[in-house]
């Protein structure tokens, strides 16, 4: 115990984990908790319900409407223009929907969580660097940043999580350094310092978990923010290439169709537009926990 | 005023030199990008020549340095693809996406205001319990999904709108619908909050003592002082409206900046793509910068944060 048994008195109790677990017990939320819980256990479970491989191709069975049987073969959502049952589509678009904002997500979250907590927290050249980078690359609109780069990578699963990931930190950066500027002069962390804890384990160890609760807050409302990105980026053909089904991926395709096939589609949209607003409703929720101010407004 | 705007413009102009930078070494890192320009089959003297025509065999610092100037020049460099400058590329689309951008934010603030003063004063009421999910489903729903859905209805099954392009007149309509559907979620709640915020001052309380009806208090005092934030926000949505309107522009076939974008990415036209981003960034830093000036230009209180802001 480096940094004494005084300074550990004084630390406050991170509230995040009550707070968030509280924040899932609301009643407005439940549904939507719900909901997200469904495509999360559909995503994950994928593989093991779809009826049909979604890369099967049946050429007699194309476009079909939703609850079609041919041959026997019940399509319970349609066919696409190749034949694939959208059922099965849908379900592994969701998969990949939500991995790819997940991972996001993570990497934006360490990344911008940990340079935030270094710039408000050793100030100086860093605290310069960082956050004029910071204002830099929130200048440029986040889908044209995104947009560039994927050109220049070229698209795949891998560099959509990359981009995604890596122009999305400042946002997590800007509210770490805010919460660090404000928690790193309180007297529990000054305690630390005295009795001679080193940098690393005051950050991660009295800071972090003291400015978690907004973190995870923002992770929430920008994993929203991701799952619109990716189909956004997929739908103009920059994200996660055929035949891996994405649900902006499968509208592209359907937007051809929408005349003799209007299914292919409008299902992924009102599955995308479900588990967004879904994650919006539970974001606010929690920012309102967390943010008092800013709860029945 | 005059430090606050020297120092805003200061930082509107480091912003700006960044993004051009980061722009700039996004496509330098892709590679040398004339093995993208030469046929099938060329030799490596050819490659070599092109190469050199076009001065990627420059160091990075001195192909840095004239993009910058050329930048500063409106010189965005040569399509790959039409061989013809980039800014005779981009022009006549600008106006085609500025369209778009305007008419969206009309419809934004044309349904979001009403809306947001409408939830503000009925609060608890059956009106704002039936408007705000719509401000909800707005905030969350995808703009390629909504133009899908405008697309089946007017287009496809009622035949009463053109499902893309902007040959008459009509076809700004659903492409400025579904775009400006978002920033009604935003400019809604920006009310909203804007209206409560006043509503709960003590010169409602006042008025309202005098025995002003409520719609005359809200009228003539609240909404002018709630109109401030509504103002500035006006300017970043404006920003995020153009550059929501690659997906818009794409679905609808709008021949905007967006549209070239995604077609230039396509075509690989670099140049042309690296030119949009650079345009749509400057644009948003300068019309966050005129947020700023103008939250300050019309509420003095602000000045005296601007050491600290």
């Amino acid at each position: 115990m480096s940094d004494g048994a005084g300074a550990e008195r004084q630390v406050p109790r991170p509230q995040t984990r009550r707070s968030v677990l509280s924040a899932m017990r609301g009643r407005r939320v439940l549904p939507f908790m719900g909901i997200i819980t469904v495509f999360v256990l559909v995503a994950v479970l994928a593989p093991w319900i779809v009826p049909f491989d979604p890369a099967d191709q049946d050429l007699l069975a194309r476009l079909k409407p939703p609850g079609s049987n041919v041959r026997g073969t019940l399509y319970l959502l349609g066919t696409d223009e190749l034949g694939r049952d959208v059922f099965s589509r849908v379900i592994f678009g969701a998969r990949i929907s939500l991995f790819v904002a997940f991972l996001s997500v993570c990497v934006s979250t360490v990344v911008g969580t940990w340079l935030g907590l270094v710039a408000g927290f050793y100030r100086g050249a860093a605290e310069i660097v960082i956050m004029r980078s910071v204002d830099v690359v929130l200048s440029i609109p986040a889908l044209l940043l995104a947009i560039i780069t994927v050109a220049v990578l070229g698209p795949g699963l891998q560099n959509l999580i990359l981009v995604l990931g890596f122009t999305r930190w400042p946002r997590y950066a800007r509210v770490a350094y805010g919460q660090t500027l404000s928690v790193a002069n309180m007297p529990f962390v000054r305690a630390s310092q005295y009795v001679g804890a080193r940098n690393g384990r005051i950050l991660l160890r009295h800071i972090l978990p003291n400015i978690a609760g907004p973190i995870i807050v923002v992770a929430t409302l920008e994993f929203g923010l991701m799952i619109l990105f990716e189909a956004g980026l997929s739908f103009l053909g920059l994200g996660v290439q055929p035949p891996t089904p994405s649900w902006g991926s499968i509208m592209s395709v359907g937007r051809n169709y929408l005349g003799t096939a209007w299914w292919i589609a409008t299902i992924p949209g009102l599955c995308l537009f479900l588990l967004v607003l879904s994650v919006n409703l539970v974001g606010d929720d929690l920012r309102d926990r967390f943010d008092p101010r800013s709860r029945k407004r | 005023m005059r430090n606050f705007l020297i120092k805003r413009l200061l930082q509107g102009g480091f912003a700006i030199w960044g993004v051009i930078t980061i722009v700039f070494g996004i496509l330098f890192l892709a590679g040398d990008p004339t093995l993208l320009l030469v046929p099938e089959g060329a030799t490596q003297e050819d490659i070599d020549l092109l190469r050199h025509q076009f001065g990627f065999d420059r160091p990075f610092i001195v192909q840095y340095w004239d993009y910058l100037l050329g930048v500063l020049r409106f010189d965005l460099g040569q399509s790959f693809v039409q061989n013809i400058p980039v800014v005779q590329i981009i022009g006549p689309r600008v106006p085609f996406t500025l369209y778009l951008a305007g008419a969206s934010l009309l419809v934004a603030v044309g349904v979001g205001l009403p809306v947001g003063v409408i939830t503000a004063v009925a609060r608890d009421t059956v009106t704002e319990r039936i408007l705000m999910p719509i401000v909800l489903v707005g905030q969350s729903m995808p703009t390629f999904w909504s133009g899908i859905l405008l697309i089946l209805l007017f287009a496809v099954t009622l035949r009463i709108l053109p499902s893309s392009g902007a040959e008459s007149l009509s076809s700004i309509i659903m492409p400025a619908i579904s775009l400006g559907a978002l920033s009604m979620a935003t400019f809604a709640r920006i009310t909203r909050t804007s209206v409560i915020d006043e509503m709960s001052k003590d010169y409602v309380r006042s008025a309202r003592a005098k025995g002003i009806a409520v719609r005359a208090v809200i009228l003539r005092h609240v909404l002018r002082n709630a109109s401030l934030p509504v103002i500035t926000v006006a300017a970043l949505e404006l920003a995020n409206l153009l550059a929501g309107a690659v997906i818009v522009e794409t679905v609808f076939a709008w021949p905007g900046l967006g549209l070239l974008a995604v077609q230039s990415i396509e075509a690989r036209d670099f140049f042309v793509v690296q030119a949009i981003v650079l345009l749509g960034s400057i644009i948003y830093v300068v019309l966050n910068l005129a947020a700023d000036i103008l939250y300050s230009a019309v509420d003095p209180r602000i000045k005296l944060h601007a050491g600290t802001a």
